[in-house]
């Protein structure tokens, strides 16, 4: 379980986060969304530790992140820009993760995750042959090979094919029902509200909504979570939001 | 009495024989003086004007020889004569017509007051020293109000190590018409001095590691010097205050030092330079008040300077010269320029032929900016190779703002000159 | 094995593989043979690649340095979300830039040299250690730039302005102040201002080691007599690590502040 208490991070006079209080449970998977700008990117930034907080809190288990880097053995991150060194294959960038996670060899799961997103014959390709696509793949098995407890992937299904989103879609699924705690960033609200358990919803910096999305579908009497969401915004900028 | 008069006159019957034979050459074996034991002095004194005194090996621990008739000494099989550093000149001559010939001569005390010599010459003429060799000479020759003599075929090696304990290799005052010819010198102060000197004739020696100059020239005109080879001396070679000097076929080489050059001219005119070799000195030619010098078909290679010209020299011509691989072709402290530079090879020319007459098309500017900043500036040569000084260069090529704007060749050749 | 060494072994396996620390080399080991066909003279070669490593490896430093971290910001991004300290990171990417350049040049040198032999021993080995010290000091350079400015255009053009700064325009304010001030004794004085620019110190540090040093004369021989002393040794021995920790602590620093 992740979480954060009091959440501050302004860039310059730009206030990015305010005032964040948040959990995410394991178990389940959480989409983060937003607009661009709201600062998705920069709260999962900020669990990983690459954005230092102003102010507040972000634990993980109970245990505080500040300070420490080896509670980063236990995540999987996906970042949404992925941009490799030019003159390392595939491979190599595959065994540096590992190498750096003291892992050796290659375990069952991550054979399994190569094979499904059939990346064999890229392995031995330098990085910047690869297609969008490919490097999207190779990115997320990064993400998922050391079967970490927490997984947080950032527009992770962007750029993939259809029948590989599928599969990731699949494979987090499997993630969920083994106790994982997941989070996703998307801007994508319908794939969203098909596999994730609960959203957390930010603009300008602030929680707008978090909550279980079904359960939020079923309050506001919505048909879908689009439609959940926007009816939110209405009356939040009327100034009435219970 | 009758004794004395028989050695006397079998003496000179010897001499003579040994003259003759040694003229013609032959292999005929002579009676010669051998012991050790009778001095040279005495030799000396004994002979009668006009003899020869051939000494076959053997040595004499004497100083002060003093020489007042005309006489001839040759050593044969390396007789040694060692001054021990004691006493003052080893030989004097005082009489014209003295001949020295194949004698080593070594250990001239050394004084302050006194310039001793290996071989002195004073107010004597028609004397020659031929094949001798000089080790550990204070001064080697001195000749003093002397001329019309000849100092050939000399080795000089000396250990001085300061200005102060070490003296002239061939040393001339107030002495015309010697030449000096196929010596070597080396470890002297100068190698050759001459001041007050006239129309000496100096060519083909060897002047090397001397600890100031290799040649040294004082107000002594209508000398000429060809075919020497000055290099590694202290500060190189300096002509100074003279004029109708030719200076032909010279290698200058190595004189390296901050305060050394390959030729030094210091207010001299009508002077040639010809032929000459200036490599790898600090600067090629320094001139500082020279007049209407020609200076043609030298090459200047690998200096620092090749040529550093002062603003009171003027009406100089350089031509056909090669100029290679110098750090600065030419330098001058000032804007003005009023000398000549036409068709010589500069290697930093990079104009081009359309017309293919052999002549670059463009005027070469042989001063860098940077050499004129710095011949104004001394610290500034500390920017030496910084690429701000490359920069400059390069601008002040295209835009000549303040290199002496007559200072050009207008006529460069694109090859080597041979 | 420690992190350190394992992401270290990753960069020099990356860099070691690029075209442009390839060609850098090339680049070096050609003109160095080609000077010594032309010239022949091993003196003058060293006088030759003094001018170019001078000129080259402050500007290759410092702009490959600055592209090089921007270009390895996301990859940076990946590698902090594993499990290792920014120290190390920092440390890691700023030996395993200056490492491969470093080699490059030195390999570059040393090849021709090894070939054809040189009597000038120990201006070679200062010239050697004074491109390795450079890049040492361009690249801390480059990725304080990096680091402060998050535009990478803006960030390359500042890194030019910089070395045009040290390789250029530093000498220029030098002649200006010798101009200004003529009628003064300048020599302290000079010593101490190029002193503290490193690439002027490393040139004057290099010449005084050729007899080309004659050329600089008074001014030359007090530099030697002071730079020739083990005091003057001390000082420009400290002055160069001092420009190699500086800004290595500095670009620390702001890396382990900055918001990925």
């Amino acid at each position: 379980m992740i979480s954060i208490k009091n959440l501050n991070k302004s860039f310059g006079k730009h206030k990015v986060l305010d005032d964040i209080n948040i959990e995410v449970n394991s178990g389940q998977i959480t989409a983060l969304a937003g607009p661009n700008g709201s600062g998705k990117t920069t709260l999962v930034k900020a669990i990983l530790g690459l954005v230092k907080p102003d102010s507040g809190q972000i634990s993980i288990d109970g245990a505080n992140i500040s300070d420490n880097s080896t509670y980063r053995e236990n995540i999987g991150y996906m970042p949404q820009i992925n941009f490799f060194p030019e003159n390392l294959s595939s491979k190599e960038i595959l065994l540096m993760i590992k190498d750096l996670r003291n892992i050796s060899g290659n375990s069952e799961f991550e054979k399994g995750l190569i094979e499904e997103f059939e990346l064999e014959p890229h392995l031995d390709k330098k990085m910047n042959n690869l297609s969008g696509g490919t490097r999207q793949k190779i990115s997320l098995v990064l993400a998922l090979m050391t079967d970490p407890k927490i997984l947080i992937l950032d527009e992770a299904s962007a750029g993939l094919d259809p029948a590989s989103a599928k599969k990731f879609k699949d494979t987090l699924r499997k993630a969920r029902n083994e106790g994982k705690t997941i989070i996703l960033i998307s801007h994508i609200l319908s794939e969203l509200e098909e596999f994730a358990d609960n959203i957390i919803f930010i603009i300008d910096g602030k929680i707008l909504v978090a909550s279980g999305i079904k359960s939020l579908i079923a309050a506001r009497g919505a048909s879908n979570l689009e439609n959940a969401l926007a009816d939110i915004i209405e009356l939040q900028k009327k100034g009435n939001l219970q | 009495m009758p004794k004395k008069i028989y050695i006397l006159f079998a003496s000179f019957f010897i001499s003579c024989i040994i003259f003759f034979t040694a003229l013609s050459t032959s292999n005929k074996s002579e009676k010669d003086v051998k012991t050790t034991q009778i001095s040279l002095k005495d030799l000396v004194s004994n002979a009668a004007p006009n003899d020869t005194i051939t000494l076959n090996g053997g040595y004499y621990p004497e100083s002060g020889i003093e020489i007042y008739k005309p006489l001839t000494i040759i050593g044969k099989n390396d007789p040694v004569i060692d001054g021990q550093s004691k006493g003052k000149n080893i030989f004097l001559i005082k009489n014209d017509s003295v001949s020295l010939a194949g004698l080593t001569i070594k250990n001239v005390a050394r004084h302050a007051l006194w310039d001793n010599a290996a071989i002195r010459i004073d107010n004597s003429h028609q004397c020659k020293v031929l094949n001798c060799k000089f080790e550990n000479a204070y001064f080697g020759i001195y000749l003093a109000k002397s001329s019309n003599c000849e100092v050939i075929g000399n080795k000089f090696q000396s250990q001085g190590s300061h200005e102060s304990d070490a003296g002239n290799g061939i040393h001339l005052w107030k002495s015309g018409h010697i030449h000096i010819k196929d010596n070597v010198i080396k470890g002297h102060r100068d190698g050759i001095y001459l001041e007050f000197g006239k129309a000496c004739m100096i060519e083909n020696n060897w002047s090397e590691n001397n600890i100031r100059y290799g040649l040294h020239f004082m107000f002594s005109d209508s000398c000429k010097y060809l075919n020497n080879h000055f290099e590694h001396n202290g500060a190189g070679v300096a002509v100074m205050y003279t004029h109708d000097i030719e200076m032909i076929n010279n290698t200058f080489a190595n004189n390296w030092g901050t305060a050394a050059y390959g030729l030094l001219l210091k207010d001299i005119h009508d002077s040639k330079i010809y032929g000459n070799q200036f490599v790898n000195n600090t600067v090629g030619i320094h001139s500082e008040g020279s007049i209407r010098i020609k200076v043609e078909h030298n090459n200047f290679i690998r200096n620092g300077w090749g040529a550093r010209i002062f603003a009171n020299s003027n009406d100089n011509f350089f031509g056909s010269n090669n100029f290679i691989s110098n750090t600065f072709d030419i330098a001058s402290n000032s804007r003005m320029n009023f000398n000549k530079f036409i068709g010589n090879y500069w290697s930093g020319y990079s104009g081009y032929d359309i017309n293919l007459d052999g002549w670059g098309d463009v005027p070469y500017r042989p001063v860098r900016l940077f050499s004129l900043l710095a011949s104004q500036q001394e610290p500034v040569m500390l920017l030496l190779h910084s690429i701000f000084i490359e920069f400059l260069d390069i601008a002040e090529r295209i835009f000549p703002v303040l290199t002496p704007e007559t200072l050009i060749d207008s006529k460069p050749s694109m090859k080597i000159i041979k | 094995m420690n992190l350190f060494i394992k992401i270290l072994k990753y960069e020099l396996n990356n860099i070691m593989r690029s075209k442009w620390v390839i060609a850098y080399f090339m680049f070096f080991l050609v003109i160095t043979e080609v000077l010594f066909r032309f010239s022949g003279d091993s003196s003058r070669v060293l006088v030759g690649l003094m001018n170019i490593a001078l000129l080259l490896i402050p500007l290759v430093s410092i702009i490959f340095g600055t592209i090089h971290f921007y270009n390895s910001r996301e990859f940076m991004e990946l590698l902090l979300a594993q499990p290792v300290k920014r120290n190390v990171l920092f440390s890691a990417s700023w030996l395993g830039l200056v490492l491969p350049l470093s080699l490059a040049y030195v390999m570059g040198l040393a090849l021709p040299f090894l070939l054809h032999g040189t009597s000038d021993f120990a201006p070679y080995l200062i010239l050697l250690s004074s491109g390795v010290i450079l890049s040492f000091i361009f690249v801390g350079l480059a990725f304080i730039i990096a680091l402060k400015i998050t535009e990478k255009s803006f960030g390359v053009g500042l890194a030019f302005i910089v070395w045009l700064f040290f390789g250029v325009i530093y000498d220029g304010l030098i002649m200006l102040i010798i101009w200004q001030f003529s009628d003064y004794p300048l020599e302290a004085f000079m010593i101490g201002i190029s002193s503290l620019n490193p690439i002027d110190l490393c040139r004057i540090t290099i010449m005084l080691k050729f007899d080309i040093a004659a050329l600089m004369g008074y001014t030359g021989a007090i530099f030697e007599k002071f730079f020739g002393s083990l005091f003057g040794i001390g000082i420009a021995f400290s002055m160069l690590m001092a420009w190699i920790l500086i800004p290595y602590l500095i670009a620390k620093r702001l890396f382990n502040k900055k918001d990925f």
